[in-house]
């Protein structure tokens, strides 16, 4: 059975190596100090995408994101592993959108789509961590979500079977497709960067991109179908101009303030088992730990 | 999480040398294949593009998931069941990472489903595995063995085999059996002739790298009554005909996440490769010759994480209120261990362009036929790699050990216990220097280019380029060590008597690669100054060693060799 499978994604600041120029001196990020990366739980979704494409032969892989133009290198990052091809959505009438105005827009570019089977995403990214543009989509799509997915362990017969990974324990649904299924950090690694496909498709380039590249290389590109990205504007997917972008985005930051962790007290220890046992508990108990 | 290729500024430095143009011209065959396949060059700079992509992929594996497995692979180890080897989980992760990343076959042609890289690429992709995990690099560097089925078997056998090695099925070669290790004339694994054409291999084979790997290259007698190497001859046997089953594998000081095998063969069915009684002479010439340069390569990658260890610590580490590392007797020791590290690196690339040079060559000598001056460059080339194999190896792999002994002392008590990386890589260096021709064959192979003077023409030849007013102190130190080395090889020569050549050998091959070494390295920091110091560093060692070299043999008698008889 071939499958059209979706992949959400975000290209994100990575926050996981931050400096000390990271924050700006209102509290914003800094993003020309943080490299852009494939936000992480997206990797994983798009591992269990693969996953089903190599079960079942025939299958697509698309990756779709909403962003910056620059967002064209997470689709050729999943490329390089394994996607098919990818959609930017990209507009400056999408700038300063919240889950919500996100959720609509991303939903908006999938009903654009042909058909798809089986809609995959991350988590939640790592520069907001709100867990809500995966369910939203759902929502707005009218069909069921299965979040906090570790596996897809079956996928036949108009349904899928996932293990969801759970604070104390593991549930295993069903749900019937179309669906959308957000991917937990803790679902298998996505496999590496395949060099044949990095030689063969490091050309592959949206329409804004094409433009800046040379005479030859728009040649190549022109030559080979597969090396042009899709490039998505809010007016192409029919957006709604009040749903979208700031607009449309119903939160408001109202302030921002750094926080900086300092000592005020400090406690001795004796080195012994029972001390460093109830500090052990009391960690455990308050949360630090554990 | 460390990229292993970006961290490493040296790597790209070797890479980018000026000769890769022409290698890559040649290998690419003016960029031809563009109409063929889809992931092939377009011109030099997408080719050496390509080459940076894919070894960034490499250091991202590698300072990834196969570092990260290291360690339990080295507690855990591959064990044998039912006459066959179960890798340790982590070898079989690091595999299927690789096979994922389509990093095996990289130097087959893009016909057979390989990268087709030049060997540069390639053993700089071995240089930075063997950093991760030196075990893993060879089991992964066994995809060399289809360089030999590419070479020399019929192009049925080349269609069968290599897109499968491509496809990340493991190889190994099967030569050494109990009475056959260094000696392979030796070799009596029994080969006979059925009437289909095919091959019973009947036998045992010991001290075999990844014994059970899918696609296996064994040396045995095909010719009844012979006793010499003359009677041998190359086959091939696919583990998916059965016959030959694993009966143990060693209990080893290091390298310990990649299986020696014991092999026992009953009837295997296998097929000649090549021509009958070529096998020892011809084939596993050229097959030694390119494990040769990967044990060179895993010798390098063993010093780079011998030097980092060691780094590491001696900066952390704080005793009489100071980082250790500010010690005069600390900062000598890792000012050496780079010099001798980025000394064996360069002779590592150097010796990597001069085998694609001629390799390439004889690759397009099966299309055309060359030129004149390009049969000429083949055969310079052919030398030059010739001579510059053993050298890497030999050197490389003892200053691999000699970096390791070191990063244990840095570490002092704590190096000695088994919480510090360094006294894995203290024992996964050790083998370095014995597999694939200990360091006393490695210098029988490159003796004779001592006497014959390619070492001389290499060093003049390297003399002879221009060198900048600021290293010149350098160049000249080169030059009096030269005067010293010429020296001491007609001392030698003038003697008529093999025991006493023989036992002078080992010095004056060691003597012609500190100048090699010191030459590179000194062009090194011609075309880039991050190599000035470890050029300065390795110029005052290897005066200090040819000093050692020429006094010992100016001051020797060669009757006093009796003194150091059994």
């Amino acid at each position: 059975m071939s499958l059209n499978i979706v992949v959400l994604a975000k290209q994100v600041p990575d926050t996981r190596n931050v400096g000390k120029d990271a924050m700006k001196e209102d509290g914003t990020i800094n993003r020309a100090a943080l490299p852009a990366i494939f936000n992480p739980e997206d990797l994983n979704a798009l591992e269990q995408a693969l996953q089903l494409k190599d079960a079942n032969p025939g299958s697509t892989v698309t990756l779709l994101t909403m962003g910056l133009p620059r967002a064209s290198e997470i689709i050729r990052e999943a490329i390089y592993r394994g996607a098919d091809t990818g959609i930017v959505l990209t507009d400056r009438t999408l700038g300063g959108a919240d889950t919500l105005a996100t959720s609509y827009s991303l939903a908006q570019a999938v009903r654009k789509m042909n058909d798809f089977d089986i809609i995959l995403g991350g988590r939640q990214a790592i520069d907001g961590d709100t867990a809500q543009v995966g369910p939203q989509i759902a929502e707005k799509l009218g069909i069921p979500q299965v979040t906090y997915a570790e596996e897809i362990l079956e996928l036949k017969d108009g349904y899928v079977i996932v293990k969801r990974r759970l604070e104390h324990g593991v549930e295993t649904v069903k749900a019937p497709l179309p669906c959308v299924v957000t991917v937990n950090g803790s679902a298998a690694e996505c496999r590496p960067r395949n060099a044949q496909r990095v030689m063969k498709y490091k050309y592959a380039v949206s329409p804004s991109e094409k433009e800046k590249l040379s005479d030859e290389l728009k040649a190549l590109v022109e030559k080979r179908p597969y090396l042009n990205l899709n490039e998505w504007s809010a007016a192409y997917v029919e957006a709604d101009p009040e749903q979208i972008g700031f607009a449309g985005s119903p939160t408001k930051v109202k302030a921002i303030e750094n926080v900086v962790f300092t000592a005020k007290e400090s406690r001795c220890l004796e080195n012994n088992d029972d001390q460093i046992e109830d500090l052990i508990k009391e960690l455990i108990a308050n949360h630090t730990i554990g | 999480m460390a990229n292993f290729y970006t961290d490493n500024p040296d790597l790209r430095h070797h890479l980018g040398h000026p000769l890769m143009r022409k290698i890559v011209e040649l290998k690419e065959r003016n960029y031809t294949d563009v109409e063929k396949f889809d992931y092939a060059p377009l011109n030099f700079e997408d080719a050496m593009d390509n080459y940076d992509k894919v070894l960034e992929i490499v250091g991202e594996l590698c300072g990834g998931i196969i570092a990260d497995n290291t360690e339990d692979v080295d507690h855990q180890g591959p064990r044998v069941e039912n006459g066959r080897v179960i890798y340790a989980d982590g070898t079989k992760a690091n595999l299927e990472a690789c096979r994922k990343a389509g990093l095996m076959g990289m130097s087959m042609p893009r016909r057979l489903g390989g990268l087709n890289f030049p060997i540069t690429p390639y053993i700089m992709a071995a240089d930075i595995v063997s950093r991760a995990d030196t075990g893993f690099e060879n089991l992964w560097g066994l995809q060399d063995c289809a360089e030999t089925i590419y070479e020399f078997a019929n192009e049925d056998q080349k269609q069968r085999y290599i897109p499968r090695v491509c496809a990340g099925e493991t190889m190994s070669m099967d030569l050494t059996e109990p009475d056959a290790g260094s000696d392979l004339q030796s070799v009596m694994l029994k080969a006979t002739e059925q009437p289909d054409g095919t091959w019973l291999l009947n036998g045992v084979k010991r001290f075999i790298t990844n014994g059970d790997s899918d696609i296996h290259l064994v040396l045995a007698r095909s010719e009844e009554g012979t006793k010499d190497g003359r009677g041998l001859s190359m086959f091939i046997y696919d583990k998916r005909n059965g016959g030959v089953t694993v009966r143990r594998i060693e209990n080893k000081m290091g390298i310990k996440g990649s299986p020696t095998c014991e092999l026992v063969f009953k009837n295997a069915k296998a097929e000649l490769c090549g021509s009958r009684r070529l096998g020892l002479i011809k084939y596993v010439m050229a097959l030694m010759n390119g494990a040769r340069l990967g044990i060179a390569a895993q010798s390098v990658g063993v010093s780079e994480i011998a030097y980092r260890e060691a780094l590491a610590y001696a900066k952390d580490r704080r005793q009489f209120g100071k980082a250790i590392i500010d010690f005069p007797a600390v900062f000598e020791m890792l000012a050496v261990m780079k010099a001798k590290l980025d000394a064996s690196r360069s002779l590592l690339y150097e010796t990597s362009r001069y085998v694609d040079m001629y390799k390439i060559y004889e690759d397009i000598a099966k299309e055309r036929a060359l030129t004149p001056e390009e049969k000429a460059e083949m055969k310079k080339y052919s030398k030059l790699a010739d001579a510059c194999t053993p050298m890497a190896k030999g050197m490389g792999s003892e200053y691999c050990n000699q970096n390791a002994y070191d990063c244990i002392q840095i570490h002092g008590g704590s190096g000695f216990m088994k919480d510090y990386a360094c006294e894995r890589v203290y024992r996964d260096a050790r083998i370095t220097s014995i597999y694939e021709g200990t360091t006393q064959l490695q210098v029988v192979a490159a003796i004779r280019h001592v006497t014959t003077g390619t070492y001389m023409t290499l060093i003049n030849s390297y003399d002879s380029q221009e060198t900048p007013e600021a290293l010149m102190p350098l160049k000249e130190n080169l030059r009096a060590m030269t005067a010293k080395y010429e020296n001491a090889v007609a001392t030698v020569g003038a003697v008529k008597d093999q025991a006493y050549n023989d036992f002078m050998a080992r010095r004056l091959v060691e003597m012609a690669g500190n100048i090699v070494m010191g030459y590179l390295l000194l062009l090194d920091a011609t075309r880039n100054e991050a190599f000035v110091r470890s050029a300065s560093v390795y110029n005052k060692l290897a005066q200090s060693e040819v000093a050692r070299h020429a006094e010992f043999i100016a001051a020797f008698t060669p009757d006093q060799i009796e003194l150091y008889k059994a």
